[in-house]
């Protein structure tokens, strides 16, 4: 394994632990499987175990989890009101399980479960469904004047009803790939100047020299992925506010 | 970058997910995955179906759990702390109102005691004042009287001598009558006499 370190795509591989085929579908148990586990595991043992204690005056792990129920808590009710309150516990779990994957990955040797476009996508598929199926519950047909803006000239109504159809489709795919191709890129410039590290040590004593420079530079993007992990939950969960608005207060 | 081409093409045959032997060869210079050559492993649609299955359990499984027991139980810290401050600031805002209370019923206490203090005072000096007036006339009417007691005698003693004034005038004249006359004058023509000379 030790010889995989500089293929920056290996730590992407998909690999079967508990091979499950069901009806010809490969429903095996993978490494992404396992951690997809492993975040809501400690995620949830995390908020579980830090607010055990219940106590007045939190200590640092449960203000932890205070501040961030709290954080998503007004982030919705800025975006959508008090009557987006009811998705609280959606927009939470989306916030935590993203924050938690991204933070998981950064560990070495382990996978990164929204480096895959298929998770991303089923996230921000489970949001536009949230919203499509929500706002047509609560409005009914009205629900599409999300598409036809007040006060816009008649004669330039078709062309801005199918602009409005195309930013609204293009959500579910800009919602994932942006999350998507942020934690891969991430990822693959980590392994690349790790990489780097590894092969000019291999060189000499010159090498072992010139390795400072990767070396310095993949801390320092270790830290800058780590505020990504951290703004990329931000920005999934605010987006995800955002797009609830929509399904509860479609004419805008 | 030689070193790192020849370790990766090394790897590549135990790479799962449909890698070829050369694709170490393809991102080897640049780090970038090369797409279509082989199959990018978050690209490969073969995974897809378990995946997708085992992000609805996990995070449905997470959503539940958020949902039953670790969102009531934060928003009830939460709430439970707020009722609390809350409470303390009522608390303390009707303390201060006690202790304003007291501040207050204090300085009309003491602003009474004032008066009070006064009055007894005002009350005091009158009093003394009275009394002594009241000492002072005692004293001059003692000493009028005293006055008048000596001022009857004076006159009594006044009015005696001058009746003997009188008597010591007739016994004279008639004593003189007797020298000079001779006879006798009767005591009643020498007391009209005296008395008309006195005049």
């Amino acid at each position: 394994m030790a010889a995989d370190k500089v293929d920056p795509i290996h730590q992407f591989n998909i690999v079967k632990l508990i091979p499950i085929n069901i009806g010809g579908y490969d429903l095996s148990f993978t490494n992404s499987a396992l951690f997809m586990v492993a975040t809501v595991a400690v995620a949830s043992a995390f908020l579980y175990l830090t607010t055990s204690s219940r106590s007045l005056v939190p200590t640092r792990l449960q203000s932890i989890s205070e501040m961030a129920y709290e954080f998503v808590g007004n982030m919705l009710r800025d975006a959508a009101g008090t009557q987006g309150m009811k998705f609280f516990p959606f927009v939470f779990s989306l916030f935590m399980f993203v924050l938690v994957a991204n933070l998981l990955g950064l560990f070495p040797y382990f996978f990164t479960v929204t480096s895959h476009i298929i998770v991303t996508f089923g996230l921000a598929a489970l949001v536009i469904g949230t919203v499509i199926v929500y706002g047509f519950m609560k409005h009914g047909i009205g629900f599409l004047k999300l598409f036809v803006p007040h006060g816009v000239p008649v004669y330039l109504l078709p062309l801005v009803v199918l602009i409005e159809v195309i930013s609204f489709v293009s959500r579910p795919v800009s919602l994932s790939v942006r999350l998507f191709a942020n934690m891969l890129a991430g990822h693959i410039t980590l392994k690349v100047f790790s990489g780097f590290v590894v092969s000019l040590s291999a060189l000499g004593t010159l090498g072992i020299a010139g390795s400072v420079l990767p070396l310095a530079m993949a801390v320092a993007l270790t830290a800058l992925e780590l505020l990504v992990a951290f703004l990329q939950a931000y920005v999934f969960a605010v987006l995800t506010c955002m797009y609830l608005n929509d399904a509860l207060h479609p004419g805008h | 970058m030689f070193v790192t081409s020849a370790f990766a093409q090394e790897s590549a045959p135990a790479v799962e997910g449909g890698h070829t032997g050369t694709e170490g060869d393809t991102h080897s210079e640049t780090g970038v995955p090369a797409e279509g050559h082989g199959v990018f492993p978050p690209f490969d649609p073969a995974t897809f179906p378990s995946q997708i299955l085992w992000l609805a359990i996990t995070f449905g499984l997470f959503y539940l759990f958020l949902k039953k027991v670790v969102m009531p139980r934060v928003g009830g810290i939460i709430d439970v702390r707020n009722d609390r401050i809350t409470q303390d600031l009522d608390h303390a805002a009707r303390l201060k109102g006690e202790a304003d209370a007291a501040v207050a019923a204090y300085e009309q206490e003491l602003a009474e005691a004032k008066t009070k203090a006064n009055a007894i005072g005002q009350q005091a000096s009158d009093a003394a004042k009275a009394e002594a007036e009241t000492a002072r006339k005692k004293v001059e009417a003692a000493l009028d009287q005293k006055l008048g007691e000596a001022e009857a005698r004076i006159s009594s003693i006044k009015a005696t001598a001058m009746k003997e004034v009188g008597t010591i005038a007739e016994d004279t004249a008639s004593a003189i009558v007797e020298a000079l006359v001779g006879g006798k004058a009767s005591k009643a023509e020498i007391a009209a006499a005296v008395k008309s000379v006195a005049r």
